[in-house]
């Protein structure tokens, strides 16, 4: 699609506010469509609002309609919290998100640089071949994927869970892309100063794409974070659960306690929802350059 | 080492090419390569799990083909399809294309649109679950009988079940196509605008004749993100339906769902293969297709 600078472009776009061009005088219009923009903003988080709501209410008052529990409590989250399993599949995600991620955006870079900046016969081939695993997708792969945890013993196990997003296609695309704005003179100049490869890729062409190790790495997180299918395929033990297949099992177990499974989804939204608070501005640059690119 | 010295600066960079990518090949080829092909190969075999793969031919796919389930989640899965990739698109584009002239609290405005696309599906699907509950537990029935409404069945209808599993789906993908959009929005230039503005052009018709056409790259590639997304509908389903994985009567099950069972709960795995297989052509056909429809740009 659109080159490397014009996607920044767009992304630092975004960061301002609207152009100009659209300062006219506040008409009627302008401000009917300010409303309605602000009520369907507001009608967008509404179930998210009303699902925090709910886990702070007592079991009598979830059939109330009102936004403000009555009688706010935290009994719900103390009886969800209580068998210690939540916390275990929350740590269980975290770490299983963070080492997925870490190793996804440096082997993506590291490849994509490779292919980026080397020059070697097979080099398109590389490229071609990985490029075209875009096509195939995650549920055609898992059927394969669990026979051979199967068979290594993977099966219930943190590295089961990790294996097939150790390295994404998509991110070493996204790399390529990004080092194609890294001018081949620094790289020069660092070979001539007597840095070797890796040094060069490490401590000349990294910090030069760091937006963009930040935008794939939040991507790359989101994905492991919300991933479902593969981690209920490849665990059996409610230890190794991640959040999202504890949470399923949970509210199949709790059938009519809607309190409690709404504390059961606060508790696996919470995380994220503070994450995104607090980086906001960042997290919407950094899913425009990823999703531009993809 | 000192094969290595002995070396151009040139040949050096191929050893220290092919030395960063020995990893990666290894993985591509481990992980993405072979199980592609163990898949398709399966697809052609018998396989419980416990006894010998044994060859089968085509059974599996006959056997699918002439499966009334598999028609039924074939057009339930395309039902995800054309009614959540159109009504997603339109009201991401009607939002990012005002949002854009809105310059008062925009980056509340557009946080609050995508907040739900950091939340997890599985924990939406229980949340909405719980909105389609009958009277007097689910939020929408409440709300509904309070103003004299009779309930309406929402996950228990054979009509209304797939819409009301693919509400959730299209509300939390909505913030992601709407800062696309307003990506591409900003990405036209001002002067076109300008121009048309002098040649005394109204807005419907720059909307047409200008942002629409010029906005094509950005509409295509949230079709086949949002295709894609929904052709492989799962986690909503499977959680919103757990008690009856897919149901009522079927009318909810898509592809990923009838191939999850087939695999996971009766161990067929030949069975299940042909039906990845058979996603596999679908997917592969949307993707060549977004190909064709860029190819003379």
């Amino acid at each position: 699609m659109a080159n490397t600078a014009e996607i920044k472009v767009t992304a630092d776009a975004l960061d301002k506010a609207a152009p100009k061009r659209h300062a006219r005088k506040q008409d009627p219009a302008a401000i009917l469509r300010w409303i309605l923009l602000m009520g369907g903003g507001i009608l967008m988080v509404l179930p998210i609002v009303y699902m925090l709501s709910t886990s702070l209410k007592w079991p009598h008052e979830i059939y109330n309609l009102s936004i403000f529990p009555d009688e706010p409590t935290l009994d719900n989250y103390a009886y969800v919290l209580e068998d210690g399993r939540f916390y275990m599949w929350f740590v269980n995600s975290l770490i299983i998100a963070v080492i997925t991620t870490v190793s996804a955006v440096l082997f993506d870079a590291l490849v994509g640089y490779t292919l980026c900046k080397f020059e070697f016969r097979g080099r398109l081939i590389v490229f071609v071949a990985i490029l075209s695993t875009l096509m195939i997708p995650t549920e055609m792969l898992v059927i394969p994927w669990y026979l051979m945890a199967k068979n290594f013993g993977w099966l219930d196990t943190y590295w089961g869970i990790m294996f097939p997003g150790i390295m994404t296609a998509f991110g070493t695309f996204l790399m390529k892309q990004f080092f194609e704005s890294v001018p081949n003179d620094f790289l020069e100049a660092a070979r001539i100063d007597g840095l070797n490869e890796f040094q060069i890729w490490w401590r000349v062409a990294m910090p030069m794409v760091k937006p963009a190790l930040a935008a794939l790495a939040i991507f790359i997180f989101l994905g492991n974070w919300t991933a479902f299918i593969w981690p209920l395929i490849v665990t059996n033990s409610p230890e190794l659960y991640t959040l999202p297949v504890g949470l399923t099992t949970f509210s199949v177990e709790q059938s009519v306690q809607w309190e409690l499974i709404m504390t059961g989804a606060a508790l696996a939204t919470i995380p994220t929802l503070i994450v995104f608070l607090v980086f906001q501005r960042f997290i919407i640059r950094g899913v425009v350059m990823a999703g531009l690119k993809g | 080492m000192s094969f290595y010295a002995n070396l151009t600066i040139k040949q050096k960079q191929v050893v220290w090419a092919w030395t960063f990518l020995s990893l990666p090949i290894l993985f591509y080829c481990v992980i993405r390569f072979y199980p592609t092909l163990n898949a398709i190969t399966l697809s052609f075999q018998e396989w419980n799990l416990l006894g010998d793969r044994t060859w089968a031919g085509v059974d599996n796919y006959a056997k699918l083909f002439a499966d009334p389930v598999f028609w039924k989640v074939f057009k339930n899965t395309f039902i995800y399809l054309l009614l959540g990739t159109p009504v997603s698109l339109v009201l991401s584009f009607l939002v990012a294309y005002h949002l854009d002239k809105v310059r008062f609290m925009h980056g509340t405005i557009r946080a609050l649109y995508f907040l739900p696309f950091m939340t997890s599906a599985v924990a939406m699907a229980w949340l909405w679950r719980w909105f389609y509950q009958p009277v007097p537990i689910g939020l929408f029935n409440n709300a509904l009988a309070s103003v004299g409404i009779p309930q309406f069945p929402f996950l228990s209808s054979t009509t209304w079940a797939l819409p009301s599993i693919l509400a959730p789906a299209v509300w939390a993908g909505l913030g992601f196509q709407i800062i696309i959009f307003m990506a591409g929005l900003r990405a036209i230039p001002q002067t076109y605008y300008e121009a048309a503005r002098i040649d005394g052009v109204g807005p419907w018709t720059i909307l047409w004749r200008i942002t629409l056409p010029l906005l094509k790259p950005t509409i295509v590639f949230l079709v086949v993100l949002s295709s894609i997304g929904f052709l492989r509908i799962f986690d909503q389903v499977f959680n919103m339906t757990s008690n009856n994985p897919g149901g009522p009567l079927n009318s909810t099950k898509p592809l990923v769902l009838m191939i999850y069972e087939t695999a996971f709960d009766s161990f067929d795995m030949g069975y299940a293969a042909a039906q990845t297989v058979v996603l596999f052509v679908i997917l592969l056909a949307v993707s060549l297709a977004q190909l064709y429809i860029m190819r003379d740009k």
